[in-house]
């Protein structure tokens, strides 16, 4: 087991008012394993891996990181764990190999080794040609790969990964992507990262944790957590919403039946064949369907369904 | 290095007493913030500007003062130079903590406490660098005093050097401790505006304070600045076993110790 963590929990006192970033969170992570905690802004996610970074302490729980205690031994936590924060960590008037060494020999390794080491990771990570390059002159791109670079360094057994690839176009995301399987692939590491781009969970994550509100509300894999909401999602968009609501509820084929922007959003087993006569029964009873749109479950329906709310909207939805 | 070979140097990293570990993460640090500074060697000089300044445009005004009743034993050179090194000491570094809020909105200070560094090295080797620095410019600010007419012992000059490098230290941690509090640009200045002032005036740097009337005299004698440059005073004159070289070296020496002491511990806060 890479991370246990039970009842973790942590409050922030700002203008007399207690803030509950997260409330007792347990968390098992077993060795290489790619752990997603997927979640709005400001669900906790950060949180809870900064604690788990030895950056902020608990106000409840405790968890045992790479073997090591939280509390008790930090600096064995430390040694073990490479974290690349959500805004990464480099002085833009550095050098790239200035960091990179500089980080290595802060973990206890010599300037040589360090130098081999970086230039290693450099040519894993696409970033051969430019060790000596001023970092303020690379693109998002390269500058991502060199804070995950960096969090590399000293070879850790655990990688934290907050917002890998927030701000990247796609192609550049789909292109770390591939780096961060590739990590796990290569050393076995085990990764722990927090994203809330659902795309991001579904294509890098073995298991996820969803988190809402400082709390893990649902975890499995993102097949398992689909098949929580079995059937398919059909959408009718019409404007006379409770006619069409009290039709579709009354129907057989239909087994849930919610509200969305312009219309009404049922749940079947088969879109395919069931739409088109739902879609026939409302235009007999005479409400007019102006669209209609048949789509298989996604981790954000699996939110909705958990949370009511969209994970695309954000925290104040 | 294979993983390997790293798990094998992670033990060998155990055995290894703790304050030579702080004294390598130490030079590492030094070692890095160094040469990212060298990289823009300008603000090394541009800092010294000021001084000179000073030293050109209003050491002269002095000579007729220097024969003004009170004027405080040695020329006006002797009396004013020691002064403007102080000065040096408090301006030169009382400014770096606007780094450490560049350096916290980088993210770098963050990832650097997520290394198993001591952070007491990483606070250490950057007040290193800071002290090095300002003591080239004192070293350098000396001999351009001695070339304008200046005359002191070179066991003098090297004393208060000395001295202009523990207040180095003593400031710069406080301004690294002041940045790493208020984490923004816009809060910091305005304290070291807040406290700089009065710290300069109740020195007698500009002026010695054998000049000011009694209440104001009593009033500086609240400022362990004005001691130093007492201190400083009496080692330019050569006047080694002067009471207020001593004062002046242990109110220093202890200014260094309470900044470095008050640095750390605000580094090792959590939120920092």
């Amino acid at each position: 087991m890479m991370i246990e963590a039970r009842g973790l929990a942590r409050t922030f006192k700002s203008r007399g008012s207690v803030v509950e970033a997260v409330r007792g969170i347990d968390l098992a992570v077993d060795a290489g394993e790619i752990v997603g905690l997927l979640g709005p802004n400001g669900a906790g996610k950060t949180t809870t891996q900064r604690m788990l970074a030895t950056l902020l302490v608990p106000t409840a729980g405790e968890a045992t990181v790479a073997g090591c205690d939280l509390r008790r031994d930090p600096i064995g936590v430390r040694r073990q764990l490479g974290y690349v924060s959500q805004s990464g960590g480099t002085n833009p008037a550095a050098k790239v190999d200035e960091e990179l060494v500089t980080q290595a020999q802060l973990y206890g390794m010599s300037r040589a080794a360090a130098s081999t080491r970086a230039g290693e990771l450099r040519a894993v990570l696409d970033l051969a040609e430019l060790g000596d390059r001023v970092i303020k002159t690379l693109s998002g791109g390269q500058r991502r790969r060199l804070d995950i670079a960096l969090g590399l360094m000293h070879a850790p057994r655990l990688i934290f990964l907050d917002e890998p690839s927030t701000g990247l176009d796609p192609q550049t995301r789909a292109n770390l992507w591939t780096h961060i399987r590739d990590l796990r692939d290569r050393s076995g590491g085990t990764i722990l990262l927090t994203t809330h781009y659902l795309e991001e969970a579904d294509a890098l994550c073995d298991r996820i944790l969803i988190i809402d509100a400082g709390a893990i509300v649902a975890s499995g894999t993102p097949a398992e957590l689909k098949r929580r909401i079995s059937g398919d999602l059909v959408t009718f968009e019409t404007d006379a919403v409770e006619r069409a609501r009290a039709l579709l509820c009354d129907h057989a084929d239909v087994r849930d039946v919610t509200t969305v922007e312009r219309g009404l959003r049922v749940t079947v087993d088969r879109g395919e064949t069931q739409a088109v006569p739902l879609m026939r029964a409302l235009d007999d009873a005479g409400i007019k369907v102006g669209a209609l749109h048949i789509a298989h479950p996604s981790l954000d329906d699996v939110f909705l369904t958990l949370t009511g709310r969209s994970l695309r909207d954000g925290p104040a939805a | 290095m294979t993983e390997l070979d790293y798990y094998h140097y992670l033990r060998t990293l155990d055995a290894e007493p703790i304050e030579i570990a702080m004294f390598r993460d130490a030079m590492i640090t030094f070692r890095y913030q160094m040469r990212l500074l060298l990289r823009e060697p300008i603000w090394i000089v541009i800092v010294m500007v000021q001084p000179l300044l000073y030293l050109a445009l209003y050491a002269p005004m002095l000579d007729s003062i220097a024969r003004t009743p009170g004027f405080p034993p040695g020329d006006a050179w002797q009396v004013f130079v020691p002064g403007l090194l102080i000065q040096l000491g408090i301006f030169g570094s009382m400014f770096v903590g606007f780094g450490i809020i560049a350096e916290i909105r980088y993210g770098t200070v963050e990832r650097m406490r997520v290394t198993p560094a001591s952070r007491f090295g990483l606070l250490l080797g950057r007040v290193m660098r800071d002290t090095v620095v300002l003591l080239i410019q004192a070293t350098l600010l000396t001999l351009i005093a001695v070339a304008f007419g200046l005359r002191v012992s070179p066991l003098g000059a090297l004393i208060t050097v000395g001295i202009v490098g523990l207040l180095g230290v003593a400031l710069s941690s406080l301004s690294y401790a002041a940045g790493l509090w208020l984490k923004s640009e816009d809060a910091l200045a305005p304290l070291l505006n807040m406290v700089s002032v009065p710290v300069l005036l109740l020195s007698g740097i500009l002026l010695p304070m054998t000049l000011a009337p009694p209440w104001l005299r009593h009033l500086a004698q609240l400022n362990p600045f004005s001691h130093v440059v007492d201190g400083a005073r009496a080692a330019f004159r050569n006047d080694l076993g002067d009471g207020s070289l001593v004062i002046g070296l242990v109110a220093a020496a202890l200014l260094a110790v309470a900044g470095l002491a008050i640095a750390v511990r605000t580094f090792q806060r959590e939120s920092a």
